[in-house]
């Protein structure tokens, strides 16, 4: 994930607290997201940035996510995500999503 | 899961943007903390 | 009526393993771990596996992108698999250090005089060498090891072999001017030169033909006061020998070539100019951008090869496809960035507007990065996406019922094939193919598309992008039904 992005998480989850604070990713691919998602939960797994060794442990979506999906307005759905819908895999997401930021955090 | 919250929305080029993520995030009475965008590419 | 066609364009690759260590990725990640330095370097690959590599050839235009074999393309050899092809060529790397002391004029380049000497005697045999000058190859001969220990200097490889030469900074402490940077702006130079060359003398032009060279690389040469300053393409216009033009580089990310067409395109409709050269180097800093997946996968580093192309736009000569500037699509500031909508905005709303339909479009031209490239390090096929996102549109808009989708990519779309720079990928890299198809008869439209991610500057959080039509010529037409 890109430096600066950790450094914002960082600071976020230090004003905010765990609890209010939300991340919603949009990668294109179970892999990328899956990776975003652990670096997001249990820290970087590269160790190039802030969240280097740092257990946020904050709740990670990826947008295409049932439960967000249910959130969203259908005319906003439409606009910003529409056909991306079908193009990306969903539920691989999720799944990707879920496991990374659940699991024993053995991601590529 | 969204209502109430500060969302940060990190988006990539090649899936969803950030700022599509945003507006959604928005719409569904979330505040958008941060957001950003990738490109791996 | 001046309507611009493009009458040629070349593309050249240029196989530079021992410059990979230099891209931006490799210079964080290596010098961190001498067991990843290790391994990165027993993955480097061989010129004969890089020329025979059929991406490459599709790259060169042996071969079409859809005629490509099915993957892994790793080991396997495609096209005419020879060094020169289609309107180009691969130069090895002993070549390319010494094309880049030739076309160096300020002496920031120091070569050992074994390695000055193979790469003169090389190029002295290069079909282009008459054109290059030579001579300031034996005058970069000097002291590499003095040179390597100077301070902020780059040392040059050749492969994973020892140091055979130098690059020094301009300035010791201009950012803008430091040995990487120069050796980022010299490589685009070099190779964007090449393909210049092979586009005037393949094609017998006359090289004061051309009256102005715009530059849509990736690289913003400068200084401190200046660091995207640019016109790296008059520099290329002196190395290649076109006296009498000028020129200037156009800026926007990976979306640049097909604003720099459509500017090339104008001027010549405009009548200010009658000969403009589109063309672009390659980027050193994304060289081994993704080695980590490639490693992880025991693949070899494959983002080792810089891009280079040109292609020259001029007014309507009854052969050479049109570039039909009432189809420029762009993306507008209200279009919002969702990658269906900038899809709309590049791709739907021109053809809308010029009463045509999706499939009235052959060949779509986008994002052609080669997926066996981004695929290990999670970044998926991005081509693929893109026509898919395409076709979808296309099915909602009612152009193609939604189980032709599948048929539409395969088709209409193609593989990528085209080295991780993005400037390349956007379209440019499909030119000659275009040019060939379109002026055999096989295509009639090709529509190129062109992104380009300039949230990354973190000046807004938008994106760009902008399309346009290539044509067959009517008068092409016209002249095989009156046979």
């Amino acid at each position: 994930m890109d430096l600066d992005s950790q450094e914002q998480l960082l600071r976020l989850s230090e004003t905010h607290g765990r609890d209010d604070l939300v991340v919603v990713i949009g990668a294109p691919d179970p892999e990328s997201a899956a990776v975003t998602a652990e670096t997001i939960a249990k820290g970087d797994p590269s160790y190039a940035g802030a969240l280097a060794g740092v257990q946020l442990g904050l709740e990670v979506r990826h947008v295409l996510d049932e439960e967000i999906r249910q959130e969203v307005p259908d005319d906003i759905w439409d606009a910003q995500i529409g056909v991306m819908a079908d193009v990306l895999d969903g539920a691989a997401l999720t799944e990707a999503v879920a496991k990374a930021s659940q699991g024993d955090g053995a991601s590529g | 899961m969204l209502k109430g919250k500060q969302v940060v929305a990190l988006g990539e080029r090649d899936g969803v943007s950030g700022p599509a993520i945003a507006a959604c995030v928005e719409a569904a009475g979330g505040t958008v903390a941060f957001s950003a965008t990738e490109c791996f590419v | 009526m001046n309507a611009p066609v493009v009458v040629a364009a070349t593309q050249v690759l240029a196989h530079v393993p021992g410059m990979v260590r230099h891209g931006s990725k490799p210079s964080r990640e290596l010098p961190k771990d001498a067991e990843v330095e290790r391994k990165f370097l027993e993955s480097l690959r061989t010129f004969d596996e890089a020329v025979a590599y059929p991406p490459h050839q599709a790259y060169l235009s042996t071969l079409h992108p859809r005629a490509l074999p099915e993957r892994p393309w790793v080991g396997t050899t495609g096209g005419s698999a020879s060094r020169f092809g289609g309107g180009g060529e691969v130069m090895p790397e002993e070549e390319l250090l010494g094309l880049l002391a030739a076309v160096d004029e300020a002496g920031l380049v120091t070569l050992t005089p074994g390695l000055a000497e193979r790469a003169a005697a090389a190029l002295r045999t290069h079909p282009l060498g008459k054109h290059l000058a030579l001579d300031r190859i034996e005058r970069a001969v000097g002291d590499v090891g003095g040179a390597r220990e100077a301070p902020g200097s780059l040392a040059l490889h050749v492969g994973a072999g020892r140091a055979e030469g130098a690059v020094r900074p301009a300035d010791e402490v201009d950012q803008a001017l430091t040995a990487s940077v120069l050796l980022e702006n010299l490589s685009s130079k070099a190779t964007a030169t090449l393909a210049l060359l092979h586009l005037v003398h393949d094609h017998d032009l006359d090289p004061q033909s051309i009256d102005y060279v715009i530059g849509c690389g990736e690289e913003a040469i400068g200084d401190r006061y200046q660091r995207g300053g640019g016109n790296l393409a008059k520099a290329v216009a002196h190395a290649a020998g076109l006296s009498e033009a000028s020129g200037m580089d156009i800026k926007n990310f990976c979306a640049a070539p097909i604003p720099a067409l459509m500017v090339a395109a104008s001027l010549v409709q405009s009548g200010v100019f009658k000969r403009v050269a589109v063309v672009a180097g390659g980027s050193l800093a994304k060289l081994g951008m993704k080695f980590q997946g490639h490693l992880r996968n025991d693949l070899p580093v494959l983002e080792d090869v810089l891009g280079g192309v040109a292609a020259l736009v001029e007014a309507d000569d009854g052969v050479s496809p049109i570039l039909r500037l009432d189809s420029v699509g762009r993306h507008r500031v209200s279009a919002g960035g969702s990658a269906p909508q900038i899809m709309e905005a590049l791709a739907l709303e021109p053809l809308q507007r010029l009463g045509l339909t999706t499939t009235d479009v052959d060949d779509f031209a986008t994002e052609l990065h080669n997926p066996e490239i981004t695929e290990p390090q999670g970044s998926g096929n991005v081509p693929e996406r893109n026509y898919r996102t395409l076709a979808a549109l296309a099915s909602k808009r009612g152009d193609i019922a939604r189980e032709e989708i599948p048929a539409f990519v395969q088709t209409r779309g193609m593989p990528g094939f085209a080295p991780t720079q993005g400037h390349l990928a956007s379209g440019l890299c499909y030119l000659p193919h275009a040019l060939a198809r379109l002026t055999s008869g096989e295509a009639r439209r090709v529509m190129m598309i062109a992104k380009g991610s300039l949230f990354l500057g973190r000046m807004s959080q938008l994106s760009d992008g902008m399309s346009l039509l290539l044509e067959r010529n009517q008068g092409q037409e016209k002249g095989n039904q009156g046979e």
